[in-house]
């Protein structure tokens, strides 16, 4: 699956770990959730980045404790047409102050890059190369938000505000 | 009217050319149709019985001249004529290429029209009071919060994929016209005891299989918080709301199986957590709003011209007149509703032709402006008492001064078996023939206000639920069958409107409307109650005795 971090592809340094199977001496590993909770201190002791996949029914109120030792969370989208994850990506982002990794698994399409991103997803695994290959011109696509997300946008509203205050300034 | 600017018109030419991208590459094959579904749903595109239907937004019911042209434009360029308007201020055309939406879609763009999230598992169009702003006696101007809240709605980055459709109505008259109480979220705007503006939120309302009337979730919430508190109820319903089964997963569903007091917990709970997170609308970000939209330059008018007078001797126009025409809050001017329900005609449809005339007529006689309603008519606005005349004649010649609005044939319909494939049985032509029976307008004035809503099937987009006489099409064994309901309303007393008994075969149900017409007028206790009253007054036994007694 293609990597797409800060724009463009990558290598993913990331090994995915499945239950049960054994964990790499060193190196960054991905774990699920079950996996890392049975014993997350053990995980974190070892040497080498700890990324969790968190599913998108699970309450984000046991990742929250850990938030500042992770390096990367994988939240998941079974479908491209199921939406929870964009809410635990903005909660994990503006509420817990979540800045590690924000990561985008399962059908990741270019038709969500724009909203992934204002949501506070900063890596994509992409589901096809074409998707990935377009990532930076797809995010060109919109120039104008509506609404206020800890992406840090301006919105339309305070930019008509702004150009009103700056017009009326310069009066 | 709201005027778009610089940075509106630029995110609607951005999602044409992104939708143009999609359509592209689901040619190609690049996309498959199930995904390309999803994002053609979200530009208002479905894939009906014969063809693509296109359903296109007019956020509040508001539409200037020059838009109603470009649908006038779209109908003739890219379809068969006509266009169809529905119960959620939405135009709908039948016949398009999917090759050709996109310029269809760069067409309505040039003067501020779009079809964002008119279909889809997003928040739809806001609906509001066709009314707005001209209503007398409204709180203030609903368009305005409208306005606020379609643009936060739209493109929204959390929201764009929930587990259903979901739609927000909103009304500032002690009278619905928006029918908040069958909405997702319904909102009243109303003064509090100190005077502030706020609303009432209802949420879990809807029709379809499992119909629920809205619960209030809170009394008042102030307008400054109200996108906060939309985001709230969002976000909880994005989280719990069921995906596990299509039937179950509005937000009704889980308001219903929560209760609203768990439900409101819930919302108070995250609402309380969110904080701060720039949603707040301070006085200056509601006056950027307020000030975008601009209202007409009324002149000082006597309330009764002499123009009026002299038509008065004009039975025809006196007829249209006392139908169509209603107080507006500016003395000298009048709202005037367009039936878009001519005898045998579908229900909701005008021709190209029709819309191009009613722009010129909305310019010559309302300021430039329509208004677009949920019982699929239209409106002028703003127009001066002294033309009614001369505006009737005008809409005579057109087929457009009908003068059955809220009577017996201002019938609401689906589009039904002959178009839709949703459908399980025909609506139009039943709705055909209902106006046929009752074409006689003093009978149907001597009925009064009485509601026929029909559905094609139990989706329920012709709001058959609450019609005071409300219409189901049923299939059983390859047959057209149709269930009949009585004393529902959409309005501010709204509720579900109860089954008189079996259902009926499609040759027997305008009979069936008589008879339960005929039983109504022999059962009233005096001209002035309606139907519904008299419903509610003796419930439904004497008419299913009617009906069923000879059957």
């Amino acid at each position: 699956m293609p990597l797409v971090k800060q724009g463009r592809l990558t290598t993913d340094l990331f090994v995915h770990v499945a239950d049960g199977a054994e964990l790499p001496g060193d190196g960054a590993v991905l774990v699920s959730a079950e996996r890392f909770l049975a014993d997350p201190e053990a995980l974190l002791r070892r040497p080498g980045k700890v990324g969790v996949i968190w599913p998108n029914n699970r309450n984000l109120d046991d990742l929250v404790p850990h938030l500042d030792r992770l390096a990367s969370i994988a939240l998941v989208f079974p479908t491209f047409r199921d939406g929870r994850a964009y809410s635990q990506a903005r909660l994990l982002r503006e509420r817990y102050g979540y800045d590690g990794e924000l990561r985008a698994t399962g059908q990741v399409l270019r038709d969500q890059f724009v909203f992934m991103t204002r949501a506070g997803f900063d890596a994509f695994e992409v589901k096809k190369d074409a998707d990935a290959d377009a990532f930076a011109a797809t995010m060109k696509r919109y120039s104008v938000f509506y609404q206020p997300t800890g992406d840090g946008r301006v919105t339309a509203l305070n930019r008509r505000m702004q150009l009103r205050h700056s017009e009326s300034a310069g009066q | 009217m709201y005027a778009y600017d610089e940075l509106d018109r630029t995110l609607i030419n951005e999602r044409v050319s992104e939708f143009r991208d999609q359509v592209q590459r689901r040619l190609s094959g690049e996309l498959t149709e199930d995904e390309f579904k999803i994002l053609r749903l979200q530009n208002g595109v479905y894939l009906q019985l014969h063809a693509y239907m296109f359903r296109v937004a007019i956020p509040y019911g508001t539409l200037s001249s020059k838009q109603l042209r470009r649908f006038a434009h779209v109908a003739r360029r890219y379809d068969r004529g006509y266009g169809h308007f529905t119960t959620r201020q939405n135009i709908q055309f039948n016949w398009i290429k999917l090759s050709e939406l996109p310029d269809a879609l760069a067409d309505l763009a040039e003067v501020g029209i779009h079809a964002m999230q008119t279909s889809g598992n997003n928040m739809r169009n806001v609906t509001s009071d066709q009314w707005a702003g001209v209503a007398p006696g409204e709180i203030e101007d609903p368009r305005i919060w409208s306005e606020l809240i379609r643009q936060h709605t739209t493109l929204h980055p959390e929201f764009s994929f929930l587990p259903r459709k979901f739609k927000i109505a909103i009304t500032a008259s002690e009278h619905d016209r928006a029918a908040i109480k069958i909405h997702d979220i319904g909102l009243r705007l109303h003064k509090n005891a100190d005077g502030e503006t706020g609303f009432e939120v209802l949420v879990g309302g809807g029709l379809g299989r499992t119909p629920f009337i809205a619960k209030t979730i809170k009394p008042f919430v102030p307008g400054r918080d109200i996108l906060s508190y939309i985001e709230a109820i969002l976000r909880v319903y994005n989280q719990y709301g069921r995906r596990d089964n299509i039937y179950k997963a509005r937000i009704k569903i889980l308001v219903h199986e929560l209760g609203i007091e768990k439900f409101a917990k819930e919302v108070d709970e995250e609402w309380k957590q969110m904080g701060d997170v720039g949603l707040t609308l301070d006085h200056a970000a509601i006056e950027e709003v307020r000030s975008r939209f601009s209202y007409p330059a009324y002149e000082k008018l006597p309330h009764m011209p002499d123009e009026l007078k002299q038509a008065a001797h004009d039975k025809l126009f006196e007829r249209w007149r006392k139908n169509s025409v209603f107080p507006h809050k500016v003395q000298g001017y009048s709202i005037v509703v367009l039936s878009l329900k001519p005898v045998g005609g579908p229900p909701g449809d005008a021709s190209a032709e029709q819309m191009d005339a009613l722009a010129d007529l909305a310019d010559k006689y309302s300021f430039g402006e329509i208004r677009v309603g949920h019982e699929q008519n239209l409106a002028l606005p703003h127009v001066a008492k002294r033309d009614l005349p001369a505006l009737f004649k005008a809409l005579d010649r057109l087929g457009l001064a009908t003068p059955n609005v809220n009577l017996v044939t201002d019938i609401i319909a689906c589009p039904g078996l002959d178009y839709c494939s949703l459908a399980n049985a025909r609506s139009i032509p039943v709705a055909q023939e209902l106006t046929r029976r009752f074409a006689n307008h003093d009978t149907a004035d001597l009925i009064g206000r009485l509601h026929i809503n029909i559905s094609g099937c139990i989706n329920a987009c012709g709001h058959h639920h609450v019609g005071h006489i409300g219409i189901l099409g049923v299939e059983k064994n390859g047959e057209e069958f149709y269930q009949i309901t009585i004393g529902g309303r959409a309005d501010e007393n709204a509720q579900m409107g109860t089954l008189i008994g079996p259902a009926v075969p499609y040759a027997e149900v305008a009979d069936v409307i008589e008879d339960i017409v005929e039983a109504y007028l022999a059962l009233r206790d005096r001209p002035e109650e309606l139907f519904v009253d008299t419903v509610k007054r003796l419930g439904v036994e004497p008419f299913r005795e009617r009906v069923y007694a000879t059957r």
